[in-house]
């Protein structure tokens, strides 16, 4: 992500780590989670649900910042960010 | 390092306003229906009103689903009806929050008329109208905005009607807040429905939606993804422009934002004045003897 002008006390404070929690059975693999979160913290997984679709797995949970943008945007109401 | 993040399923946030026994919906992988549904109710959690006072009214076709899939008082009428149902309702009980969720080929092309006097009337409603561009669940017929030149599967040459402009149609009918947003836009789209539905009067809300497995298909838009990438694409933000400015028309971008914002007495603020009314009944005799 590109910053503009940085936070004088960037290096003292970070976000807490967001907890995403997708639940696989509702997952009809449509991408959209992946394809738009702004910081590529999810990838399509190999594995298939039990109805057959590739659901997402987070890969890289460091990276997300929690904007809920995920959450919004599902179809499925399959993936949700925890409270931080 | 591969993760799997689903340690412990808790309830989705949004599964209070969900029939949750009726999911998963019968939407199509990436149909731009589900997210505006998910901004629906984002929407709605953020109005503040008390469920009991909300409803929710919805005709035929995918997007008519929504009543089904609501955990609130819903209403799933016949086909092009939403509108009639819901001016009923308001009229009974006018302290209810009353809004329609439905698709662009029961409003607009079955139901087209009710949606012009309504408005007219300015009954205290939120119209929503999902446009997908085509009747999705009956196998993609041409729908009143269909563009032109696309191809459905009654319109195999491509369509020669010209489509209707939602928001011009609503601003000249008399809506008092008209806003079109992408599906994908799913900030601006839940801001939207969120003035819409604590506005008086007739607030008409419009959503680009992509249909991937009708509409796409037949017009080699490619899959879900990619029509939403294209939607996104194919668009400009105007917010204020004038409603004749927003045609969907080919080598032209989508025109989004709100475009109208108004204030205009409704339709019961009316009617509780009709005995004052009858002194100012137009035209007024002076007028008539001037002539």
């Amino acid at each position: 992500m590109k910053m503009w002008r940085k936070p004088l006390d960037l290096d003292e404070k970070s976000l807490p780590p967001a907890e995403i929690y997708i639940i696989e059975s509702r997952c009809k693999g449509c991408g959209l989670c992946v394809e738009f979160c702004p910081r590529g913290v999810l990838k399509m997984s190999d594995e298939f649900n039990r109805k057959g679709y590739h659901p997402p797995f987070v890969e890289e949970p460091s990276a997300c910042v929690g904007c809920h943008f995920c959450e919004e945007v599902c179809p499925e109401f399959a993936i949700f960010i925890g409270d931080q | 390092m591969k993760q799997k993040a689903s340690k412990k399923p808790d309830r989705h946030p949004k599964d209070e306003l969900l029939r949750e026994d009726r999911m998963p919906h019968i939407w199509c992988p990436g149909c731009g229906i589900g997210s505006a549904f998910s901004s629906c109710i984002t929407a709605l959690k953020k109005t503040g009103i008390d469920y009991d006072r909300l409803a929710v009214v919805s005709g035929i076709g995918c997007t008519g689903r929504v009543a089904g899939y609501l955990n609130l008082d819903s209403f799933h009428t016949t086909h092009g009806r939403a509108i009639p149902f819901a001016t009923g309702l308001k009229l009974a009980k006018p302290e209810m929050n009353v809004f329609v969720f439905s698709g662009e080929g029961d409003l607009f092309s079955i139901g087209g008329n009710h949606f012009l006097h309504a408005a007219r009337k300015n009954i205290d409603i939120t119209v929503i109208c999902v446009n997908n561009m085509n009747y999705g669940m009956t196998g993609g017929q041409v729908s009143a905005n269909t563009p032109t030149g696309a191809i459905t599967s009654t319109t195999p040459y491509g369509n020669a009607e010209v489509p209707l402009n939602l928001p011009s149609l609503a601003a000249a009918c008399g809506a008092v807040y008209i806003a079109r947003w992408l599906s994908l836009d799913v900030r601006r789209l839940a801001e939207s429905i969120l003035e819409a539905l604590l506005k008086p009067g007739f607030s008409f809300v419009e959503i680009l939606a992509p249909c991937p497995t009708a509409f796409g298909r037949r017009n080699s838009l490619g899959s879900a993804l990619d029509m939403n990438k294209l939607y996104k694409e194919n668009s400009v933000i105007r917010n204020g422009v004038h409603p004749d400015e927003t045609v969907i028309e080919e080598g032209k971008k989508m025109v989004l934002g709100k475009f109208i914002d108004k204030e205009r007495p409704t339709f019961l603020d009316r009617l509780s004045k009709t005995s004052e009314l009858k002194s100012t009944a137009w035209p007024k005799k002076e007028m008539a003897a001037q002539r």
